[in-house]
């Protein structure tokens, strides 16, 4: 059959594989903010291997990772990433940067939190005004990290889930695309934010508290357990990532003039 | 590929036919009620009847196309089943291939294993090779129904069954038609036609099988049956009094 | 909403002075979609063929499946395929994940049903017409399929294009199997959801315009392609 030979040719040139790469389980925020897109030909030059990136939810990424999906996982929920280690996903979860997270908002500002520095008492007075809260509500990294401020602020927001506690399941931008779209006030990394290109008239309403510091990891994943994974390839990678070289780049990436990364890499 | 060149070196003909006891029921309703028949001779056999008297599910039966509810049909020790692939069926009304007049024919002559150079000569029998490269689906109804019986003859069939292949034609489609049913009678196929029209009947019958509540009224010479017919149904039928 | 006009400037340029990128993208998507259309005629057409053409017991159950197949939401056969391939999954061993293969995996899975069920109502009606007279002809179950497919030709490519269409449009399944990895297996649809998640509703949207411009394009040359050969077949 002709049509069959046609399907084969068309199929082949897919199935082989590239020469060496890596395939990187990341959390979307690093995607989004287009760090990788500045990173990783700098290390692709050094190195002649090529990083292909999943970018999904930190929850996700874990899981994938755990079905061997993986070479590297590079998420930012630093209790999830112990837990893959010591299941045997992983060898070595290394602190690798961080960002800091901010709750943006309506310009009105209805719940009048414009400039106030302590997260805490920012998340109770929103909860006791009556404004939209949109939150991820997806069990990613920056969704756990909400549940634990709002742990921390003493409010029970399900409570208010489908009322003025918005739960849109969904990604980073989907949820800022939905929050801003309702009026809500919504907490993104700051990466995310500055990147983000439909922020009308959003401006950030709280930030600085030490407690929205936001910890990446970089894990490689365990060849021990899965033996298609490229060790070497992602242990130099893992490697080059907390090398000064790496950490180098990763503070010499700005947007608008910010730096949207600050490395932290145990020297 | 099938061949059925064994067709050409077979000993015995598809004649003597003999019809014993046959049943069929269609519809809720006795449409063949213990017919018997032994068609020895050669030639046309016309079958008449009038309408609902079950002429057009007997050839099916022939054919091998639908099982009788009971009895037995016999071509010289053949089930009917058994010989389809000797026999070609028209059909009152032709059901062609969405495709070339040329290209139905190519298609049987390749599905069935004959000789597809023979093509061009068959549409030229049947007066259609200027219409060859046209969709058959735009053909007139008569010159339909000569595809389909170029397509039939293609099959080299021993056996031609007709049913009604000229019913609301054009008289010059229908005397075309003839000639080729006469071309086939001339060539040595047994030719079983089933028609309305008495004219018909009279121009082309060897001899002629009425049919009449499920059964054989009368089976006799063409000569005998337009000329003494023996039954009364049949009588009545020729002089165009209504027959239930 | 400026960003109507924005998206149209937007898919404009990009139309008129393409980068390398959305070449990449658009080649990507064309090609994946394709061939899992492709895939799926090859198994759609034969199986819709036996169901338009065969009685046996439990067809009706088979009908019904085969229908309900077709409502099946990429993002679930994106998880099936995704199991499947996934290294922890049976066929992990092949390292397909992540893949333009995988995509084209999940994309056949998803239209298949498609092209079976809607290909069997054609035929069927087809065979209604014909059965007859094939047996009369006594021609094979295969030659009288083959005659089948030849004749609903035209109808059944309105199918394949229902299957592409249904297949270049999806993200579901094309995400999770694929994983949106720039210059791997990033295509339109998912390129679309990226842009849209990035808050880029403008780009998101030019994306959209141009994959609808692809679409279009596909229709009206498989159109042209079909009133050609009409017209080839009534005048030659």
């Amino acid at each position: 059959m002709k049509l069959g030979a046609l399907t084969l040719a068309l199929l082949t040139p897919f199935a082989l594989h590239a020469q060496e790469s890596i395939i990187v389980q990341s959390t979307t925020s690093t995607a989004n903010s287009g760090l990788y897109d500045y990173l990783l030909p700098i290390f692709t030059e050094e190195t002649g291997i090529t990083v292909n990136v999943v970018a999904v939810g930190t929850g996700q990424a874990i899981k994938n990772a755990a079905n061997c999906d993986g070479d590297v996982l590079l998420v930012h929920a630093k209790p999830a990433e112990e837990k893959f280690v010591a299941e045997g996903g992983g060898t070595m979860r290394t602190d690798l940067m961080y960002n800091d997270f901010v709750i943006v908002g309506p310009a009105g500002d209805p719940a009048g939190v414009g400039g106030m520095t302590d997260v805490e008492a920012a998340l109770k007075t929103i909860s006791e005004s009556g404004a939209i809260f949109a939150s991820r509500g997806d069990d990613s990294g920056t969704h756990k990290k909400e549940v634990a401020l709002w742990n921390a602020a003493g409010v029970d927001p399900k409570a208010g889930s489908g009322e003025w506690y918005r739960e849109t399941g969904s990604g980073m931008g989907a949820t800022l695309n939905a929050g801003i779209g309702m009026g809500a006030y919504v907490m993104t990394d700051r990466a995310t934010w500055i990147n983000f290109g439909n922020k009308q008239d959003y401006t950030i309403a709280v930030q600085g508290d030490e407690d929205m510091f936001n910890q990446y990891g970089v894990i490689p994943v365990n060849p021990a357990k899965c033996p298609n994974v490229n060790v070497d390839a992602a242990q130099s990678f893992a490697d080059w990532l907390i090398s000064a070289e790496g950490q180098e780049a990763i503070a010499g990436y700005k947007v608008d003039g910010q730096q949207l990364f600050f490395p932290n890499a145990p020297k | 590929m099938r061949d059925l060149g064994y067709v050409e070196t077979l000993e015995h003909a598809m004649l003597p036919l003999t019809v014993s006891g046959l049943r069929l029921s269609f519809g809720g309703k006795t449409v063949l009620d213990g017919l018997d028949l032994s068609l020895t001779a050669t030639g046309v056999t016309v079958i008449m009847g009038p309408n609902g008297a079950g002429k057009s599910q007997f050839l099916k039966l022939l054919h091998g196309l639908i099982a009788p509810d009971a009895g037995q049909i016999d071509w010289n020790g053949t089930p009917a089943t058994r010989a389809t692939a000797r026999q070609a069926l028209v059909f009152q009304k032709p059901v062609l291939l969405r495709r070339s007049v040329a290209a139905n024919l190519d298609f049987v002559l390749k599905a069935r294993g004959k000789d597809r150079s023979r093509r061009d000569a068959l549409l030229d029998h049947v007066g259609l090779s200027d219409k060859a490269r046209q969709p058959a689906r735009r053909l007139s109804g008569g010159e339909a129904q000569r595809l389909a019986l170029a397509r039939a003859l293609a099959l080299d069939p021993e056996v031609l069954l007709l049913d009604e292949p000229t019913a609301s034609l054009d008289p010059g489609s229908v005397l075309a038609i003839e000639a080729i049913i006469r071309d086939a009678r001339t060539r040595g196929v047994k030719v079983i036609l089933v028609t309305h029209d008495p004219g018909q009947a009279r121009r082309l019958a060897d001899e002629v099988v009425f049919l009449h509540r499920g059964r054989v009224a009368e089976h006799s010479s063409a000569e005998t049956f337009f000329d003494r017919p023996r039954s009364t149904v049949a009588r009545d039928f020729l002089d165009g009094r209504i027959v239930v | 909403m400026q960003d109507f006009g924005e998206a149209f400037a937007l898919a404009f340029g990009l139309v008129l002075s393409p980068t390398g990128d959305l070449a990449e993208i658009v080649g990507l998507s064309l090609r994946v979609s394709l061939t899992a259309t492709v895939l799926a005629c090859l198994l759609g057409l034969p199986l819709g063929a036996l169901l338009a053409t065969a009685r046996f017991r439990g067809r009706g159950a088979v009908l019904v499946f085969v229908n309900a197949l077709m409502g099946l939401p990429p993002v679930v056969v994106g998880l099936l395929v995704y199991l499947s391939l996934s290294r922890a999954g049976p066929l992990g061993f092949l390292g397909l994940l992540y893949t333009s293969t995988a995509m084209i995996v999940a994309q056949t899975v998803l239209i298949t049903p498609i092209v079976a069920a809607l290909s069997r109502q054609i035929l069927e009606d087809l065979n209604d017409e014909y059965a007859e007279q094939f047996r009369a002809l006594c021609l094979t179950r295969w030659q009288s399929v083959q005659a089948l497919l030849w004749d609903g030709r035209y109808a059944l490519l309105t199918v394949a294009l229902a299957g592409f269409g249904r297949a270049v449009a999806e993200v579901g399944a094309v995400m999770i199997v694929g994983g949106n990895i720039d210059h791997l297996t990033r295509v339109m649809t998912t390129a679309i959801a990226l842009e849209t998640s990035k808050g880029e509703l403008a780009l998101a949207l030019a994306l959209g315009m141009i994959l609808m411009a692809i679409a279009l394009g596909v229709n009206a040359l498989v159109q042209s392609l079909r009133l050609s050969a009409e017209r080839q077949a009534a005048h030659a």
